[in-house]
């Protein structure tokens, strides 16, 4: 077993875990983050995206000893003060999510995307969420959704 | 009784959905979020060749590793398991829910894992040593009707499923007398005929949640609770009774938060019946969940049928025959609906055209493949996808534009409700005018000019076009062996609140808003007032499910017909408290009030609270309380239809396909909400680029599934879409009171054979007549240095 200490949604978590724990598994159960989720086991679709110091990363591609020290966010730590983030916003605006199974990877992909590229054009998101499959929406509406909250975002700046 | 017309107050608008806000903060409830005290975790050791003879299991070395509860062989399971049974009145081979002397798939499970955690569950899984003596393996399914190299099931010759089944214009309804004057005669006045072998290959649903099975048996209840990623937990729940000699009483079946179905969600799996078995077995809970590589063999796959396709015609492109020959590759068994999944492709052979005469024969032919059943269209997809190429290799042979053969062929919007060749009864159309519209939506006299004008500067630029018309809204019972009905219940609580249960079971259809928005209008309070359960069969006590695009056509219907009969009652309790005429009274706002009297109103939580304590009880009303149950089923089918056109660029250099445009025009009916259609028609526009452009599911001649995971299997990305442009036209359904026809599948009717139909047109400078699906770069590369297709 192997000791970790990783801070998820601001709170220091403690554990001991078998060092082949994926980092997923560890958010999923051992702190009952569900809103986390396992859509491959390759890396391809994105769905257990949640970001590590700041950036974006498959958690099913990472071991939880990898993270150990390091600031975890997830979709459940995502709305501040009981309010949404502008992306969670715009996906309900937007309907961008159908099944919400990719939704969670989705917005946090999303939030990163934003982040590096606060006015992104069409093409620019459509290839930042590469990496994240919606096998619902035709990912139309996904990309209206992230429109809106540059807009958004753009505003608040302002 | 009478049926109310669904006023237009929210019903039509772009309502937000109720379901978002626990979805986006990731507090939605999966199957594998669900937890219980002393879960074990199931893994399933699975054949890793595609035939073959089980010669030993080996589960010594699993069964001794710390944590492991229990490892069963095929054998074990079938003490208390029996074989996996299906729906359809087909003829079907014995299907043990894991294999006991021959596995006839890669994929197909051999022994199965109960142990403390899921790692540890795998770990065991994989320390069982199972050793084959390996049987010749059939992938092709024209080879395998010859029955060699090998017959898969022995009462099955020929690996024949269903053999050549015949229908159309002079086969009996039974399908015993077959008279072929007419057909012949089609086909011998003919002044042109198109004949041409098509593919429409085999596809892997792959919802982003994969499946998922948590099963409680409770020794001391005698209650089997299972929750499952499905489709439908009404089918389920019967299906799993059935098999373990339970009441159903004694099930509780549980579809949470479903991530999406496509079809192969409504299959009740082997999984579902081992899990529940183990854990009446056991009397402990039991989790087990998909891995994608797993998923990618075990659970069903779609599509795969091979047409022989000729047409008949004049040379003014006046059709006279139509003649599909279609051969359907199954795989290695029957599941729930496999075997009616094809005969849904002879029923919709006629397409939108007025075909004198039509003749489709059907067989179904086992492979050592993972079995096929419903995938997002089932059926209908195919008979589009061969109708809709063979009439664009018909304008390009008599040189018309291809929007008018459509048009000159038509069924006319005056011929409905018009009866097929095939006998389907399509209830209403208005073909030409779709057309029109995406014609002048797409400016396709300009689209034209455009691909002109770019060949002119020598790239390889077509045209695509494609109409459809589905069947959808699936009821009557005479056509669905679960029975064509859909359930509701509606209770008006005391404080005025509405709570409404459905059987229509969703996986992201956004029920939960749609069918408020028609309670809303319904009653006259606010959406928030109202809250839809569903997924439940404890809950929602009857039920048939989400399939064939009829959550709202039958479900919604359903959940009107309940509306309607509370909202009398209540009437009554509002008319004796304000001595006015039932007749007379107003449900808006959030009040009931007398026509015209808008200010002697009364809350609509007062007269709800009224008829819980009711003093006295008004004359005319036999009970207190407001709820009612209804089951609606519908006289018919329907039939939504559409347009979409498309237009695709070639790169000369590397044979890339590029999809520059896409134009839909989807006509559903009356919509309840359109930006959740829209919704729908963008990911079945997806899945319908998709299959064209990228995704194929490949076997070698091992009968491994050589894209097995989502390194070798395409998933469409956002980069592989242009922004669709979407229309619609409203023809409105006469066999449910919402005139609504249903939009779940419409995208993948359309988009698949107008991607195809453009490629060809784009490589048209070649001499290419017809490519067959996907449309690889190399393939198209290789037409373009010269070869045939």
């Amino acid at each position: 077993m192997a000791h970790v200490s990783i801070t998820v949604n601001g709170k220091v978590r403690r554990a001991e875990v078998e060092p082949r724990l994926l980092l997923v598994h560890f958010l999923r159960e051992h702190l009952n983050l569900t809103g986390t989720h396992v859509g491959c086991d390759t890396s391809q679709c994105g769905a257990c995206t949640v970001h590590i110091d700041g950036h974006s990363a498959k958690s099913c591609t990472l071991l939880a000893v990898q993270a150990d020290g390091c600031q975890v966010t997830t979709i459940e730590g995502l709305a501040k003060d009981g309010q949404l983030h502008p992306l969670q916003e715009a996906f309900w605006e937007e309907h961008g999510l159908q099944c919400g199974y990719c939704t969670p990877g989705m917005i946090m992909s999303a939030v990163h995307l934003l982040r590096d590229n606060p006015t992104p054009s069409e093409q620019q998101i459509r290839e930042g969420i590469n990496g994240n499959f919606c096998r619902c929406t035709g990912y139309q509406h996904i990309v209206n959704a992230i429109q809106r909250a540059a807009g958004n975002m753009a505003e608040v700046r302002k | 009784m009478a049926i109310s017309p669904v006023l237009p107050k929210l019903v039509g608008q772009r309502v937000k959905r109720r379901e978002d806000p626990r979805l986006i903060q990731g507090r939605g409830t999966y199957v594998d979020d669900v937890k219980i005290a002393g879960m074990q975790y199931v893994a399933f050791k699975r054949s890793d060749i595609a035939h073959g003879r089980i010669t030993s299991i080996d589960t010594s070395a699993a069964a001794a590793m710390p944590g492991v509860e229990v490892v069963y062989t095929g054998a074990d399971i079938a003490k208390f398991v029996k074989p996996v049974p299906i729906a359809t009145p087909f003829p079907s081979p014995e299907h043990r829910a894991v294999a006991i002397d021959i596995v006839r798939y890669a994929g197909e499970p051999v022994a199965v894992v109960v142990a403390a955690d899921r790692y540890l569950a795998r770990d065991a899984a994989d320390a069982i040593r199972v050793e084959y003596d390996p049987l010749p393996v059939v992938v092709d399914p024209e080879r395998a009707m010859t029955g060699e190299p090998a017959v898969i099931h022995p009462d099955f010759a020929n690996n024949l499923a269903v053999a050549l089944v015949p229908g159309g214009t002079g086969v009996s309804p039974d399908g015993k007398s077959v008279d072929d004057t007419a057909i012949e005669k089609a086909f011998a006045d003919a002044e042109v005929v198109i004949s041409q072998r098509m593919m429409n290959h085999r596809l892997v649903p792959n919802a982003m949640e994969p499946r998922g099975v948590v099963a409680h048996y409770e020794p001391g209840k005698d209650l089997l609770t299972i929750w499952s990623s499905t489709q439908n937990p009404h089918i389920l729940k019967t299906m799993v009774a059935g098999m373990h000699g339970l009441g159903e009483h004694q099930i509780r079946a549980i579809a949470p938060e479903v991530g999406g179905g496509f079809g192969a969600k409504i299959n009740i799996y082997a999984e579902e019946y081992i899990l529940s078995g183990i854990s009446k077995q056991l009397g402990m809970p039991l989790k087990w969940i998909e891995e994608r590589s797993e998923a990618f063999v075990a659970t069903t796959h779609g599509r795969d049928i091979i047409c022989y396709l000729d047409i008949a015609a004049k040379r003014d492109g006046t059709l006279l025959g139509l003649k599909m020959r279609l051969i359907a590759d199954i795989g290695a068994y029957n599941m729930l609906l496999t075997a009616a999944i094809p005969t849904l492709t002879m029923l919709m052979a006629s397409a939108t055209y007025m075909i004198p005469a039509v003749r489709v024969t059907l067989t179904e032919v086992f492979t050592n493949k993972t079995p096929t059943d419903a995938y997002r269209g089932a059926g209908r997809p195919e008979a589009t996808y061969f109708v809709e190429r063979g009439m664009d290799m018909l304008a390009r042979e008599l040189k018309m534009d291809p929007a008018e053969l459509r048009r000159k062929n038509f069924i006319l919007k005056d011929a409905f409700p018009y009866t097929t060749a095939m006998g389907a009864v399509y209830d209403s159309g208005d073909y030409e005018k779709a057309l029109d519209l995406g014609l002048k939506a797409s400016d396709w006299e300009g689209l034209k000019k455009a691909r002109d004008a770019a060949r002119a500067e020598g790239r390889l630029v077509g045209l695509g076009l494609s109409m459809y018309v589905e069947v959808c809204g699936i009821g009557p019972s005479a056509t669905l062996p679960t029975g064509g009905w859909e359930h509701a219940h509606v209770t008006i609580e005391r404080d005025g609140r509405i709570t409404a249960a459905t059987g229509a079971s969703p996986h992201g259809q956004g029920n939960e808003t749609t069918f408020a928005q028609m309670l809303a209008d319904q009653f006259g309070v606010p959406l928030d007032h109202i809250t839809i359960q569903h997924g439940d069969t404890s809950i929602v006590k009857q039920g048939i499910g989400t399939f064939g695009s009829r959550s709202q056509a039958v479900g919604g219907a359903a959940l009107n017909m309940a509306g309607v009969k509370v909202k009398a009652k209540m009437a009554k309790f509002a008319a004796s408290l304000m001595e006015a005429s039932e007749e007379d009274l107003v449900f808006e706002n959030g009040t009931i009030s007398v026509a015209g009297v808008p200010a002697a109103a009364l809350p609509f939580q007062a007269v709800a609270a009224f008829a819980y304590i009711p003093v006295p009880l008004p004359k005319g009303v036999d009970e207190p309380g407001l709820s009612a149950d209804a089951y609606f089923e519908p006289t018919n089918n329907t039939y939504p239809f559409g347009c979409h056109i498309t237009m695709v660029e070639i790169d000369r250099d590397t044979g890339e396909p590029k999809l520059l445009k896409l134009v839909a025009v989807d006509d559903a009916g009356h919509l309840i909400n359109p930006l959740i259609v829209e919704g729908q028609i963008h990911g079945g526009l997806a899945q319908g680029i998709g299959q064209a452009m990228v995704e194929e599911a490949v076997y070698n001649e091992d009968g491994q599934l050589v894209t097995g995971s989502f390194m070798d299997y395409a998933m469409p990305r956002a980069i592989d879409f242009p922004r669709f442009e979407l229309h619609s036209t409203v023809t409105p359904t006469p066999v449910n009171p919402l005139g609504a026809k249903g939009v779940g599948e419409a995208g993948t009717l359309g988009s698949t054979p107008s991607v195809v139909n453009a490629t060809v047109d784009a490589l048209s400078g070649f001499g290419v007549t017809h490519v067959d699906m996907m449309l690889r770069p190399e393939k198209l590369w290789r037409l373009i240095q010269g070869g045939r297709s």
